[in-house]
């Protein structure tokens, strides 16, 4: 039986505030000690009370913009209660049915070329957990708790089922974190845990094709998509079940887990069951996913509207500013440089993919007008030399292309020929030099260069006129 | 002079700056009461004699050195111990939190320190500020100064027991569902329940967050103004605290209520101790000879006032409740007396999967026509005077094993809760020895008006001269 993989992401990226989501505390925890950025809010003393991070909303709603979803005029905090100790208020401050955005896509290329829409359910803004360990301490199994982390403002990104394969949610969750680094609003730092993927996969029949029914149950497990749009093309119905991953920190780790994924479904499926929907963990060691946690145990997270923060209006105007200083896309910045400087897809896209890249090529370009180098040029070195761009400014690497290109510029032979002819010509620095006046060999590669109108390395020229002269 | 129990803030402020008594003699004094009157009443869970000594002694230095003080400077002050307070145990009177010390001030409390108030304890309560009498507390109840038979009302028991007892001159409340208003009624003294978002209610210990306001108890109408000067304002740390100016309370509160236009709700004057409906006619009267015109109004959606807190209101409690699990923070969930576990339970139901439609968003409409109720009427009068309870103080035990009677104690209360409009309760005389209290209700923010009213009818009752035999 041939199956379609039917995926969805759920990503949450870390936002790169000075402070947390409700509190003053630094964001910056990573390598900090433990439990030393906390206070009364992020700790959730009785009492305390939170207070939102104007910063955090403006950077969610700046991304939802790049990611082209609608900014939500009212929008609002709610609460999702659970039992899990990682929060200390037993609630997680997050947002359910009005979102700060909604609607949105990316386009995605995959390695065939093509292009692929994925649609963008939602972008919203809560809070991030607490860092939970497991340890053994004197013969007794703990949990220590980290709550630097607790409170730092995590933002999530929900898409549509609309992708078909491992290869291509990696696409998808590359360009989320290429979009969020182009925005400057995190580092989405897969290693380092400002960035998560959690892919929701399902495997359907390619024969099952009927009408999707428009009137979806919406359960107040997830939160809702509010999109009055179907969520799937009109003629496909989605499976029954659904599996979430997690404890994915790669997006290696994210394409493994997904074909692991599609390799377990279908066997059951093959076998004519269907597979539990449930949440399963990726084991990086052994390359498998393992059953965390089952439909039964699905969680009813309560969600209501968070009290203690009184609901968000916001003006036509306010979106217009946000979208007016948002930063040229990945998107844009690829089209502009195939067009404006004449390079090949594969160049844009390398050349893209960061904007400290992108920003550096296009200075080295600007530095090289004068000296006529071409911006293909300068991108075959920039992609195949990979001069380490920290280092080096872009006005030197110029130089370094200008000079390798003019030494190159006269073969060996002519510059043989220009050689024998200046010394032809210049008999008395020959025999100055001849008598031990060093500065004389000076006048002779002044001379070479004159003749090779400067097309040639000095010292070249210089290793060869000592050469002659000294046999 | 007077006896020290008897005075008001005004008095004792004044006695304080001219230096005719010092700040540690009069607290000294306060602190005597309320460790004296502790057994019978038991209004207070912890006694703070060092924390409030030093600070007498720090205001003594001052008069001394002659800096102009706040009227608080030196006043000794209960505060309802579900108010964090830095180093000083903050029971919320559960057994859950029984050790429980803050690292922290509540801003109302930061703000009563600032202006060189005395914290001579922390008072009694129901546990979480959960119930009308007291009686849910894990401390043991508080009993009712004007009769040691009778609740005091709840849940800020202690609070209005500390002021009528002269143990405190004021005192530190919180109002959710008639929280503060009950217990004023009961024990004849002025509570006010503020505009929600008037005062912060950063860092007091959450009962049903949208619906908490933070308030206190005084002996008279003036007393209760100075305090509202010193904790009504803006606060970086809660957002739902209004960045609307505070007024200047005290400033014009002599003022006539002449052309004064008083609304008589009908449906607050149904089903309740006709007595008491007598009284606050009586009061009413007081007021139109006074020059206020008096008026009949309805507010048609009454009645559905107890059914929607009490579905608002355990639906917060059952989150707010949610960290204290022997995991994250106090003792494990054993400790929680009954009436918490029923709202928790209440709540949890009422959140869930399928049953939110049908309840809390339904409640929340109702809200919100029960608010409209109110706005409706602010358009025809200028304030509402209703009864604060269908009943007189009720004995101890009465009513402690039937939830839904306890409930309905609020019934006349939990309005002005689920409206966020601002209710001054002032005391209006007493049938037989017990007290009894009507409601000076008004629009949003419109406290200066409430205490003008009240302070009309105060100067012509000053039903806070009769003191309670203890």
């Amino acid at each position: 039986m041939k199956y379609e993989p039917v995926i969805g992401l759920e990503i949450h990226i870390e936002l790169a505030t000075k402070s947390k989501m409700f509190c003053s505390c630094s964001a910056d925890y990573f390598g900090a000690k433990p439990n030393t950025h906390t206070c009364p809010i992020c700790l959730g003393l009785p009492g305390a009370m939170p207070k939102a991070n104007v910063k955090a909303i403006e950077f969610t709603q700046k991304f939802g913009s790049a990611v082209g979803c609608k900014l939500l005029l009212s929008s609002k905090f709610d609460r999702k209660n659970y039992f899990y100790p990682d929060l200390a208020k037993g609630f997680q401050i997050s947002q359910y049915d009005l979102p700060f955005s909604a609607e949105g896509s990316l386009q995605i290329k995959a390695e065939n070329g093509n292009l692929k829409k994925v649609r963008i359910t939602r972008v919203h803004l809560e809070e991030d957990t607490g860092k939970l360990t497991h340890a053994t301490i004197n013969n007794r199994r703990v949990t220590l708790v980290d709550f630097n982390r607790s409170g730092v403002p995590l933002m999530e990104i929900v898409s549509e089922p609309d992708m078909e394969s491992a290869q291509e949610a990696k696409l998808y969750a590359q360009k989320i974190r290429q979009t969020a680094r182009y925005m400057g609003i995190s580092d989405a730092d897969m290693e380092e845990g400002s960035m998560r993927i959690e892919p929701n996969v399902s495997l359907r029949k390619v024969t099952e094709v009927s009408k999707v029914s428009n009137g979806s149950k919406v359960s107040k497990e997830q939160p809702p998509y509010i999109s009055s749009r179907p969520s799937v093309s009109p003629d496909v119905i989605l499976p029954n079940y659904k599996v979430e991953l997690k404890n994915i920190n790669s997006f290696k780790f994210a394409e493994k887990a997904i074909d692991y994924e599609i390799k377990r479904q279908t066997e059951i499926l093959d076998k004519g069951e269907v597979p539990q929907q449930e949440t399963r963990g990726f084991n990086e060691q052994k390359g498998i996913t393992i059953s965390q946690r089952s439909k039964e145990l699905a969680h009813d997270y309560r969600y209501f509207p968070e009290p203690d923060l009184p609901p968000l209006n916001f003006t036509e105007r306010q979106f217009e500013k946000i979208k007016n200083k948002l930063p040229e896309l990945p998107d844009e910045k690829y089209q502009r440089f195939i067009k404006k400087f004449n390079l090949g897809v594969y160049d844009a896209e390398i050349l893209t993919r960061e904007q400290a890249a992108a920003k550096y090529f296009e200075e080295a370009v600007k530095a090289g007008e004068k000296a006529k180098i071409s911006a293909k040029s300068i991108a075959n070195v920039i992609i195949n030399d990979k001069p380490d761009i920290d280092k080096t400014l872009p006005a030197d690497l110029v130089s370094q292309i200008y000079q390798k290109t003019q030494a190159t510029y006269i073969s060996d032979d002519e510059l043989a020929r220009i050689v024998k002819k200046v010394l032809g010509e210049n008999k008395k620095a020959v025999e100055d030099f001849k008598s031990g006046k060093d500065a004389a060999l000076q006048v002779l590669v002044g001379a070479v260069m004159r003749e090779s109108k400067g097309n040639i390395d000095p010292q070249k020229a210089k290793a060869m006129l000592k050469n002659l002269l000294t046999n | 002079m007077k006896n020290v129990s008897d005075l008001t803030i005004r008095e004792a402020s004044d006695l304080l700056s001219s230096k005719q008594i010092k700040a540690q003699e009069l607290v000294q004094a306060y602190l005597k009461s309320a460790h004296g009157q502790n057994k019978k009443l038991n209004s207070f869970i912890t006694i703070c004699d060092d924390a409030a000594l030093n600070q007498a002694k720090k205001v003594d230095k001052l008069i001394a050195n002659g800096q102009k003080l706040n009227p608080l400077a030196g006043i000794p002050i209960g505060i309802k111990d579900v108010f964090s307070t830095k180093d000083i145990r903050t029971t919320a009177g559960s057994r859950v939190l029984e050790n429980y010390v803050p690292v922290y001030d509540a801003t109302s409390v930061y703000s009563l320190n600032n202006a060189n108030a005395c914290i001579v304890g922390k008072t009694n309560l129901d546990a979480w500020a959960h119930g009308s009498s007291g009686e849910n507390s894990d401390f043991g109840p508080t009993r009712n100064p004007y009769d040691l038979s009778r609740v005091p009302g709840g849940s800020s028991s202690g609070s209005a027991v500390s002021v009528a007892s002269g143990s405190s001159l004021a005192a530190m409340g919180t109002d959710t569902g008639g929280s503060i208003r009950l217990p004023a009624a009961f024990c004849n003294v002025v509570g006010l329940k503020p505009t929600y978002g008037r005062v912060s209610r950063y860092g007091v210990i959450a009962m049903a967050s949208s619906l908490d306001c933070i308030g206190h108890f005084t002996k008279t109408v003036y007393d209760n103004a100075l305090v509202l000067n010193v904790t009504a304002g803006e606060d970086g740390f809660d957002s739902t605290c209004t960045a609307q100016k505070p007024d200047d309370y005290t400033k014009d509160i002599e003022k006539s209520v002449k052309g004064f236009k008083i609304g008589i709700p009908k449906e607050y004057f149904e089903n309740l101790d006709m007595k008491i409906k007598g009284l606050i006619l009586e009061a009413v009267k007081k007021l139109e000879k006074l020059g206020a015109q008096v008026e009949d109004i309805s507010l048609p959606n009454t009645e559905y006032g107890v059914a929607t807190y009490y579905i608002i209101q355990p639906s917060e409690v059952s989150s707010n409740l949610a960290r204290y699990d022997g995991i994250r923070f106090g003792k494990t969930r054993e400790k929680f007396g009954s009436e918490a576990k029923r709202r928790i339970i209440l709540g949890t139901y009422t959140l869930s999967s399928g049953y939110y439609d049908a309840y809390y968003l339904k409640a929340m409409k109702v809200r919100r026509l029960i608010r409209g109720d109110f706005v409706d009427a602010f358009k025809r009068v200028d304030i509402i005077i209703c009864p604060v309870s269908p009943t007189l103080p009720f004995k101890l035990g009465e009513k402690v094993s039937d939830p839904l009677q306890m409930y309905l104690a609020d019934i006349f209360t939990v309005t002005a809760n689920l409206a966020g409009v601002p209710s001054l309760a002032v005391p209006c005389g007493f049938i037989g020895d017990l007290p009894v209290g009507m409601q000076i209700i008004g629009p949003d923010f419109s406290e200066k008006l409430l205490y003008q009213v009240g302070y009309a009818y105060e100067r012509e009752t000053k039903w806070y001269r009769v003191r309670p035999e203890i």
